[in-house]
């Protein structure tokens, strides 16, 4: 295990009664990136994360996260925002971004003086006096958020953190994630959102059933799958269709969808024009996130995702 | 070390003033006068009532035995306390003393809870036999002294002038007397103890509800959570020692005569206090620890008194044998008490009371604070195995598993 690295983990293995939830999980996260955890609900992401941070212990494994094997000890590098979004009801905005930074060292009167400048540059000013319970629900949650960046961790880990807001919020903390990581920090985030982590990882992890499916960049993912060919002819048969690859589908439109043969598009290309298809369309397209995912996890898992109404985001 | 106590007391503040600085705090302040307040109020309306219900006696007496009567009654008053015999009203006798003390008892002047008739030779004493259950042997001593007073004449000796002379207590005397101070000690410190210690119960529950628990255990570890906790509130808990306790002083010099007080403890009042409030810590700790723990095991109200019901039967033992080496010290039930970790601030602050020897209180105070260490490891060990480690599977305290209700989570 090198320092390359802002989080390392081998072999990870975690049991709740019986039931494994992390089967062995290595996971390399490399410092100054924004990683991703992809998965869906139930894969063990957050199960995941609480061993990455000490919260649990794992059954079996090494961790190691900014160099130290004891979570704790880099408690102070460190921001986390959980699932399960928590704050003092009766603490005002600015006293509970002040004590989240106080819990990871840094002294309060610092605290309180950031809070200020974080929920001004927010548009929160006017709510750091404010308790927490008057606060909406959106609001609340960046207020945790600035909580989990007063300090100025190193290492920030997110679990779930679009879950609950709306779209403006969603795209206001794409923003700050990137923000974050421009400044040399590194962000793990988890999700069940694949257009998140599309759009926002250099690399990612595709976890189900407690294992890691996939380890890598996105690009790593996408390559997984061989890009889509889609071709509109003018004849409907002749010779050319021989040079078509078996597992060539057409749909009800008379284009033809297969993937690009091993051997490049020209010798397609030349036999076509040879046997006089009279090509109308040709298309070649790389495949998406989505698409990876599917062929890396399996049908379920993307149902799953499905399920959840996110791959629109 | 220092990064545990660092982070022990950013939560402890966090806390201490959420709570402090609430209107429940007002609350809770009040919570112990309110009793005290009820108690006089019904106290005083219980004087009147009792005043009420004194049995009136009536007796139907000549001129001579009237004053005769009442001269001893006086007499007797001057040293029991008018309060301490029956008021009696005179009437002169009329022809037939039986119908007379009829009528008396059935209303005629005023009415009368008994009636004394027979003048001082042939006595008789008449009324329902519950109001004559009671004053019976009042109403024969002021006979006596009357006719006491009547065989003397005016060779009756004047009252006894009793000349008062306190001195220090003798040595006879002062083991007794210690005890009391001792047994005083014991449950005050056993009282306050239980009553402040018990509040961390529901703590933690709070915590967990807020969601606010995985946020602290990312960040520091269990142990500063717990620690933090108990500093929190044994700080509020001091606090509303220091405003009772002033309330307390302050109402003991206005209504209490100076010469009321308890006897001198053998180490001296002053030691003898800042000991107790070592012990009320050492205690505090150490039931606030194991409060602790067990509401970390409990996500409701109800479980956790389901809960504490085993640790307050507990206590109650833990009491009984405390109280047994106040009548016992230096017997193996003393050392007993001394050595076990719940009960030894309790019998180590009698003994301050009853023993002079100080040195002993210094290993007393070290052993419990070692136990106060081990307590808050354990409880946060199993708080991290039961609730943080497993919130699929929950594992009782003794480390089996049983499945859980918060399945479910990634």
């Amino acid at each position: 295990m090198t320092r390359d690295f802002a989080i390392e983990a081998r072999g990870l293995v975690k049991d709740f009664a019986g039931r494994r939830v992390l089967d062995g999980i290595d996971l390399a996260v490399p410092s100054g990136t924004i990683y991703g955890l992809l998965g869906p609900n139930g894969a063990g992401k957050t199960t995941l994360l609480r061993a990455l941070l000490g919260i649990i212990d794992p059954d079996a494994g090494q961790r190691r996260l900014l160099g130290e094997e004891a979570p704790l000890k880099a408690a102070r590098l460190i921001g986390y925002l959980p699932e399960e979004r928590g704050l003092y009801p009766a603490m005002t905005a600015r006293e509970a971004i002040a004590f989240m930074g106080a819990l990871r060292g840094l002294p309060l009167a610092e605290g309180r003086r950031r809070a200020a400048a974080l929920l001004a540059a927010h548009g929160l000013g006017e709510a750091a006096g404010r308790a927490i319970r008057t606060l909406s629900k959106g609001m609340a949650q960046t207020v945790q958020l600035l909580g989990t960046l007063v300090h100025r961790p190193r290492l920030i880990v997110l679990d779930e953190p679009f879950s609950g807001l709306d779209a403006l919020n969603q795209e206001r903390l794409e923003t700050l994630i990137r923000a974050e990581a421009a400044g040399g920090a590194t962000v793990l985030f988890s999700t069940h959102v694949i257009a998140h982590a599309e759009r926002l990882c250099e690399r990612i992890a595709i976890i189900a059933d407690g294992r890691a499916r996939f380890e890598g960049s996105v690009e790593e993912a996408r390559a997984k799958l061989r890009p889509e060919v889609r071709l509109g002819t003018r004849a409907a048969d002749g010779a050319w269709r021989a040079a078509l690859p078996p597992g060539a589908a057409r749909d009800s439109d008379g284009i033809w969808h297969f993937a690009l043969p091993e051997n490049g598009i020209e010798p397609l290309l030349r036999a076509l024009i040879d046997g006089d298809a009279g090509i109308e369309t040709l298309s070649i397209e790389r495949p998406g996130l989505h698409e990876a995912f599917v062929a890396i996890a399996g049908e379920a898992a993307a149902a799953q995702m499905g399920a959840a109404g996110v791959l629109a985001a | 070390m220092r990064a545990l106590v660092r982070a022990a007391l950013v939560i402890a503040r966090r806390d201490y003033v959420a709570t402090v600085f609430s209107r429940t705090f007002l609350l809770f302040l009040l919570g112990p006068v309110l009793p005290l307040l009820f108690g006089l109020a019904f106290g005083a309306i219980g004087a009147g009532a009792d005043e009420a219900a004194r049995p009136t006696v009536v007796a139907i007496a000549s001129p001579a035995d009237a004053h005769a009567l009442r001269a001893a009654r006086d007499r007797l008053a001057a040293r029991l306390g008018a309060g301490a015999l029956p008021p009696l009203r005179f009437v002169t006798p009329r022809e037939n003393p039986r119908a007379q003390a009829r009528r008396l008892l059935g209303g005629e002047h005023g009415g009368s809870s008994a009636v004394l008739s027979g003048g001082l030779d042939r006595p008789v004493l008449t009324g329902p036999r519950a109001a004559i259950g009671s004053i019976d042997e009042d109403i024969a001593l002021i006979l006596d002294e009357a006719q006491q007073l009547r065989a003397l004449g005016r060779t009756a000796p004047p009252p006894v002038s009793l000349e008062i002379r306190p001195t220090e207590r003798s040595a006879a005397t002062s083991v007794q007397d210690r005890a009391i101070t001792a047994r005083a000690g014991q449950i005050v410190l056993l009282v306050l103890t239980a009553i402040l210690s018990g509040m961390l119960l529901t703590n933690l529950v709070e915590e967990k509800s807020s969601k606010v628990i995985e946020i602290l255990a990312a960040a520091v570890p269990v142990d500063a959570i717990f620690l933090g906790k108990l500093i929190a509130m044994l700080g509020m808990s001091l606090t509303g020692i220091a405003v009772w306790g002033a309330v307390a002083a302050a109402g003991a010099l206005a209504m209490l005569p100076p010469e009321a007080s308890l006897p001198q403890p053998a180490v001296g009042w002053g030691t003898f206090l800042l000991l107790g409030l070592a012990y009320f810590v050492a205690g505090y700790l150490l039931l606030g620890g194991l409060f602790l723990g067990i509401g970390a095991q409990a996500s409701t109200a109800r479980e956790v008194q389901t809960l504490s019901l085993p640790v307050t039967m507990g206590q109650l033992i833990v009491f009984a044998l405390a109280s047994a080496a106040v009548a016992r010290p230096g017997s193996g039930v003393a050392i007993a008490a001394a050595l076990f970790p719940w009960s030894s601030p309790l019998a180590m602050f009698a003994r301050a009371a009853q023993s002079a020897l100080l040195w002993p209180h210094l290993l007393a105070i070290l052993w419990q604070a070692g136990w106060v260490a081990v307590v808050i490891r354990i409880a946060a060990r199993r708080f991290r195995v039961s609730v943080l480690d497993s919130r699929g599977a929950r594992r009782g305290w003794f480390g089996w598993r049983r499945v859980g209700r918060e399945g479910g989570h990634a």
